[in-house]
């Protein structure tokens, strides 16, 4: 039999748990995972989580780990113990996710013609005209369906019963979908019992309804059925297996910017069947690489001239150039404003609280507080020019606070958050291990929320870091059906 | 005044052009002070490329010239009338927000000599801020053709005190936008007096001045446009506005020779000129 001591002698933990109350009762929702977890022997779990590996291993998922020498690709790690959403939180979650897909769309088209938000004095004009990730090529532009924003992953994590907050947007070019879809499969396959005793939500769509997004999006003067690519930037970059899986799984082309050609006023792609007009391409390339006459001159991911196309309604990228802005670290503490100011309705979904070091009240208390709260530099990612104030020395925490005073506005701060814990399978038995969600989005002719998503684990015991560069793994999410 | 204007650009190729694309930003926009009588772009391509107004503004065509091309000839052609706005082009209706042209660009980054220029001429006065600064743009920096080239940035060019109008262009508007007045590039061509060296091709800067809309400031001339200006395109910097912009997959050599002829249309005067060089090409 499983041990899941480790879980009920935690009984003190400061932390959400998503499957146990604190008296140690489950959770309605994972009542019988902990009775087939305590039905598992430890050698029969080691023997699925090798049957597991081995899935993995020949599915090919694998992420390559930047500066990691000894081996380019490595394959994720990944949790046996699915992660389970009710369905009343899902319900709470689908409409505060859509709620604010919707009022980032509004705001992007907003700030891309009249920019009324901010007339109405709600966002600082230099926060959106003078952002590096505002586009003012844009302007102007009435993208088909006025959607910027079609695919998304938004980042949730949980801190308590009906505590869920967005700690980022993703509007760009999010990753992780093959992971879910992948976990699903494996799962349907290591555990068919498990299957039979909930009523799970599916997920394997998701590529039909990638697909009927991107065909929806089609230029206006399309006029037959569209055809559609993936752009990839290469084999090197670390989600190329996601962009090979979706293509395959879409039945689409996978391309890279010198597989396309502009000729008369159209983009093509060169196949073995000959050239063939493309209109619609769902790229997972920066908006600074998409297109070296436009933006970046050195880029040799891209396709010159493919903006001008663009914006002449010759085909349709996917997302919109300059979704940037509306994830912009800086712009994500005004979205609750967005979110009232487009919908007149209140956020379902709540932000991480977060503070501005532009504004001097704000800032006061980032200076007062920083041994407490994680400092963001506003354009920064991947964990750089961070600062997290409660594992940092003194004299590191007295570098910040000169950086912040001297350029205010490139900083923001957060509390460090209390992620919840759910149960995963761990050498010393089951026990509670802190998690985040990314759930994924499709912006189309409608608003399509794929339940679920992607929860990604810190296996390490007290690890409030989920990145699989810092060996996170993943879990098969489940959203139960009423 | 009717000015009517010849403007040429001719790529030539040591062997076929191979997979090239060509942004034109050729087609003067209508705004006050200016009317198009006529106005052609010819280019190969040009029939079936597409064309769509950019955010600044300006009128695009993207052309791609057939692969096996070893000479591109691009031509712009044609009358405008102009009148003496004193330099005001005003709500030149592009979709862009004045504020965006606060943004500082690679070669319109001020740097702390470029600031304190600015900071000498700050007044409360915007538009006399404004004439201040063509003034001292005009002063430090020389008219010296060949001193710079067209990557050259605004910095470069302020600490070599001598460039052509593009660089005096480039440090105004690095200037303007330190002092938060939104200013851009602009465009277009000049009617020379007689006797005048400067090239008839221009560049000049516009600032955003409430009550008046975009005026236009031409440090080169220390001069606000006249009716002898036309305006072409506008954009954030050179980069941004350029007539012609292309990207050509291929290695090789390429020689680029421009002329332009401006002349006032039934006033008998005229001047025309030739430039030749290097391509904003790039393999």
């Amino acid at each position: 039999m499983l041990k899941t001591q480790a879980y009920t002698s935690d009984g003190q933990s400061p932390f959400f748990d998503e499957m146990l109350r604190p008296d140690g009762t489950p959770r309605p929702a994972y009542a019988e995972i902990l009775k087939w977890l305590s039905g598992q022997s430890r050698a029969s779990f080691k023997a699925k989580q090798e049957e597991a590996d081995a899935i993995f291993r020949r599915l090919g998922i694998t992420f390559a780990v930047y500066g990691a020498e000894e081996a380019n690709e490595r394959v994720i790690p990944f949790d046996m113990i699915p992660r389970i959403i009710s369905a009343a939180e899902w319900r709470f979650l689908e409409r505060g996710i859509e709620q604010r897909v919707r009022s980032l769309n509004a705001f992007l088209y907003d700030i891309y013609h009249r920019q009324e938000i901010v007339r109405a004095g709600k966002i600082p004009s230099s926060m959106v005209n003078e952002n590096p990730a505002f586009l003012p090529e844009m302007m102007g532009f009435d993208p088909p369906g006025n959607v910027y924003a079609h695919i998304i992953g938004v980042d949730l994590v949980r801190t308590g019963e009906n505590g869920f907050f967005v700690l980022e947007d993703n509007l760009r070019t999010p990753s992780g979908v093959s992971y879910m879809l992948e976990n699903r499969e494996a799962m349907m396959h290591l555990f068919p019992e498990l299957f039979a005793a909930h009523r799970v939500a599916p997920v394997e769509r998701y590529p039909e309804l990638l697909r009927q997004t991107l065909e929806s999006m089609a230029p206006r003067e399309c006029d037959s059925d569209p055809t559609i690519a993936v752009l990839t930037p290469g084999v090197f970059n670390s989600a190329y297996f996601e962009h090979a899986f979706l293509a395959d799984q879409m039945g689409v082309e996978l391309v890279q910017g010198s597989d396309l050609i502009i000729e008369d006023g159209a983009l093509y792609m060169r196949t073995i069947r000959g050239k063939e007009r493309l209109h619609v391409l769902y790229r997972r390339l920066d908006d600074a690489f998409l297109d070296p006459l436009n933006f970046r001159p050195d880029s040799l991911l891209g396709v010159p001239g493919l903006f001008d196309l663009y914006r002449a309604g010759k085909v349709t990228i996917v997302n919109a150039p300059g979704t940037g802005i509306a994830d912009d670290k800086a712009v994500y503490a005004y979205v609750p404003e967005i979110v009232s100011f487009y919908t007149g309705e209140k956020p379902i979904l709540d932000n991480v609280q977060t503070f501005r070091c532009s504004i001097d009240d704000e800032r006061g208390h980032v200076l007062d507080k920083l041994d407490e709260l994680v400092v963001k530099e506003v354009h920064g990612s991947g964990g750089y020019g961070m600062l997290i104030g409660p594992h940092a020395s003194k004299k590191e925490r007295a570098d910040f606070a000169e950086k912040i005073r001297a350029n205010p506005a490139n900083y923001i701060a957060q509390p460090t958050l209390s992620l919840s814990t759910c149960p995963a399978f761990c050498p010393e038995g089951v026990a509670p291990r802190h998690v985040d969600l990314r759930p994924f989005v499709l912006v189309g002719d409608r608003v399509r929320v794929t339940p679920g998503g992607l929860t990604r684990v810190a296996m390490k015991k007290g690890s409030l870091v989920v990145n699989s560069s810092q060996g996170g793994g993943t879990k098969d999410t489940w959203v139960l059906e009423d | 005044m009717r000015i009517a204007i010849t403007h040429i650009s001719e790529y030539r190729y040591d062997g076929p052009a191979g997979s090239a694309v060509q942004a034109l930003r050729l087609t003067p926009a209508p705004v006050k002070g200016q009317t198009l009588v006529s106005w052609k772009v010819e280019a190969p391509g040009i029939d079936s490329a597409c064309s769509y107004t950019d955010g600044f503004g300006n009128l695009v065509h993207l052309v791609s010239p057939p692969a096996d091309s070893t000479v591109v000839r691009i031509a712009a052609t044609g009358v405008v009338e102009t009148t003496d706005t004193g330099g005001v082009s005003g709500w030149t209706g592009e979709a862009v927000a004045a504020g965006a042209f606060l943004r500082s660009t690679p070669m319109t980054t001020a740097d702390t000599a470029i600031e304190a220029m600015a900071e000498a001429v700050r007044s409360d006065d915007r538009l006399a801020t404004l004439h201040a600064l063509m003034d001292a743009v005009s002063e430090h920096v020389a008219y010296e053709p060949g001193s710079t080239h067209a990557q050259t940035t605004a910095a470069a060019a302020f600490d070599a005190k001598m460039g052509v109008c593009q660089d005096h262009a480039h440090i105004f508007i690095a200037a303007s936008r330190f002092l938060r007045i939104p200013a851009r590039y602009v465009t277009g061509y000049l009617l020379l007096e007689d006797g005048a060296e400067a090239p008839a091709h221009h560049a000049w800067a516009e600032a955003y001045v409430d009550d008046l809309g975009w005026v236009g400031f031409d440090a080169a001339n220390c001069l606000c446009p006249t009716d002898r200006y036309v305006r072409l395109g506008a954009g954030l910097d050179a980069a941004s506005a350029a007539p012609i912009r292309g990207v050509r997959r291929m290695t090789g050599e390429e020689s680029l020779t421009v002329d332009v002829d401006v002349q006032a249309v039934g006033q008998g005067q005229s001047q025309s000129q030739s430039q030749s060089g290097g391509s904003q090409s790039q393999q």
